[in-house]
């Protein structure tokens, strides 16, 4: 049968932008790998590897269809796209439904892969791989349906947080990003710290396999927020331009902050900058002019920075700063919507107080951001337990000193022995 | 027959073998070691997060020469291992009761 309404251009765009959101969560396996010591680095990236697996199971299943399908009341969708198999529904810019789904699932795929971060070291692999799958049906598609369900586009009636509160979110800053800040805090408080922290040093192990995942997100981050302009226009072209500005900006403010604060700026700090300036920009990024984004990009490379030390305060150990980076700089882009947002640069967009709104969409934001916030958390501190409670979901701690590798995947990441050493040699 | 131990900067090691070979020493053993004297350590921070790094990579240097030589050999490797900057390294001399080359089972002096 012949499909028709197709528009090829728009198409390929999404396609090549749903490749570069893929490229992200291998990217984030390399940011996070590097961060961590070298007897957990194989866990750390294989955390993302089974996310890949499970999510995108759960996703051509039944995800994407309670995400994107006909709404419930605004809060869930229903069963009419489950298997994806319908190849003839096209959606929004003249996109074939199933583009769409893709592109949209490696979104899904990379937000429980950052949660990963929160638990390094400790968490045991199938009960994450479990806990990956079902809390993408439970935490994440709900969220990605209040926020990314918009109506008429994929189904007649989409989420409440779109369409009824009419919250600005570009590209994820409430569902990916401040879901996975808010779900991190309470994985890393049902699973506790790790054992020594933080008076054992737990320094990173390879820093340029960190700037190596900085230098894959950065690059993929184009396809998650030019990518969600839906179609190749002027809008993802604003997009492209503000997701730049912002992260180049988080780069310098972060690096003279650091240098003031610790004496030096550190490559940890330029990679951890770059990926705050672009959680920050994501929900903005389509909303918001060069002038926005250099103001959001600045602030998120200080306020994320600040927020990375409320660990050592406050005491609980999110070992990868997912909170201090997605939480809070998600929150911060999602605020910042309700000031610098322009009808401008979006005429589905709003204004923001600077540019003669007042202060309603700045109200909407943050009725967004809190939802966000009470929903991920309390849904994923149940789960969490859930799972701790029945299959356990830490190690015990003699794998923990000797290395969650060896005992959970059989496998050490680096040969030490010496290459010329006749000692210690086997084969 | 004296053992000069020298604990030097990694990064002197290859002036500090120069000099010695100028001098006629014939062999040396050289090992990778960490430790700290007054220098201590070095504070390297992460996110914030500081962390001590007590022991500092250093090489160690052991030659066995004949007594007439050994304060001219402490002289030389003191010189070319010198920066003028603390953390520098040390140099000492064991008196060596017996040596023997294994090959031929020569002894004392003539094992040199």
């Amino acid at each position: 049968m012949k499909i028709t309404g197709v528009n090829t251009g728009n198409t390929a765009y999404v396609l090549g932008c749903a490749a570069l959101v893929m490229l992200m969560t291998p990217g984030l396996a390399f940011f996070y790998g590097g961060m961590v010591r070298a007897k957990s680095v194989l866990n750390m990236m294989m955390m993302s590897v089974v996310a890949l697996g499970v999510v995108t199971l759960v996703w051509v299943s039944v995800g994407f269809s309670l995400a994107f399908g006909n709404s419930n009341g605004g809060l869930i969708g229903d069963f009419s796209f489950v298997g994806l198999r319908d190849t003839t529904a096209v959606v929004g810019a003249g996109i074939p439904l199933q583009v769409f789904a893709m592109f949209q699932l490696m979104f899904a795929v990379i937000t429980g892969a950052l949660l990963s971060g929160a638990v390094a070291d400790r968490a045991r692999f199938w009960p994450w791989a479990l806990f990956v799958g079902v809390w993408t049906l439970v935490v994440y598609v709900p969220l990605a349906h209040w926020i990314f369900a918009v109506d008429g586009f994929a189904s007649a009636h989409g989420g409440w947080m779109a369409n009824a509160l009419r919250a600005l979110d570009f590209a994820g800053g409430t569902a990916v990003e401040i879901n996975s800040g808010a779900s991190a805090l309470a994985l890393a408080l049902v699973l506790g710290k790790r054992r020594n922290w933080p008076r054992e040093p737990m320094r990173p192990h390879n820093l340029p396999n960190v700037l190596l995942g900085t230098g894959l997100l950065w690059f993929g981050w184009f396809g998650f927020n030019a990518g969600s302009a839906l179609a190749a226009g002027a809008v993802a072209g604003n997009a492209f331009v503000t997701t730049m500005t912002a992260s180049a900006a988080a780069v310098i403010s972060w690096l003279a902050l650091e240098h003031r604060l610790d004496g030096r700026p550190t490559s940890l700090g330029g990679a951890s900058a770059a990926v705050a300036g672009l959680v920050a920009i994501t929900p903005a990024c389509g909303f918001v002019d060069t002038v926005g984004a250099l103001v959001i990009g600045l602030l998120a490379g200080v306020v994320c920075q600040l927020a990375i030390r409320l660990k050592y305060r406050l005491g609980y150990d999110d070992s990868l700063d997912v909170v201090a980076i997605h939480g809070v700089g998600g929150l911060l882009g999602m605020l910042l919507i309700g000031l610098f947002a322009t009808v401008a640069v979006n005429p589905a967009g709003a204004d923001g107080l600077l540019y003669g709104g007042g202060l309603g969409q700045l109200g909407r934001q943050a009725v967004a951001v809190l939802a966000t916030v009470a929903f991920a958390f309390t849904v994923t501190y149940v789960l969490a337990w859930l799972i701790s409670r029945t299959i356990g979901f830490r190690v015990d701690p003699e794998v923990e000193s000797e290395g969650i590798d060896e005992a959970e995947h059989a496998e050490t990441a680096y040969d030490f022995t010496p290459l010329t050493s006749s000692i210690g040699r086997t084969t | 027959m004296i053992l000069v131990t020298a604990i030097v900067k990694p990064f002197a090691l290859g002036d500090v073998k120069d000099a010695l070979e100028r001098l006629g020493v014939l062999g040396m053993t050289v090992s990778e070691v960490q430790g700290y004297g007054r220098q201590k350590g070095h504070t390297e921070v992460y996110r914030g997060a500081e962390y001590t790094v007590d022991f500092v990579p250093k090489v160690r240097v052991e030659v066995v020469v004949a007594d007439e030589v050994a304060g001219k050999v402490v002289d030389v490797v003191v010189e070319a291992a010198r920066t003028g900057k603390i953390g520098d390294g040390k140099v000492w001399t064991t008196r060596v009761e017996q040596i023997v080359r294994v090959r031929t089972g020569e002894r004392g002096a003539d094992a040199l």
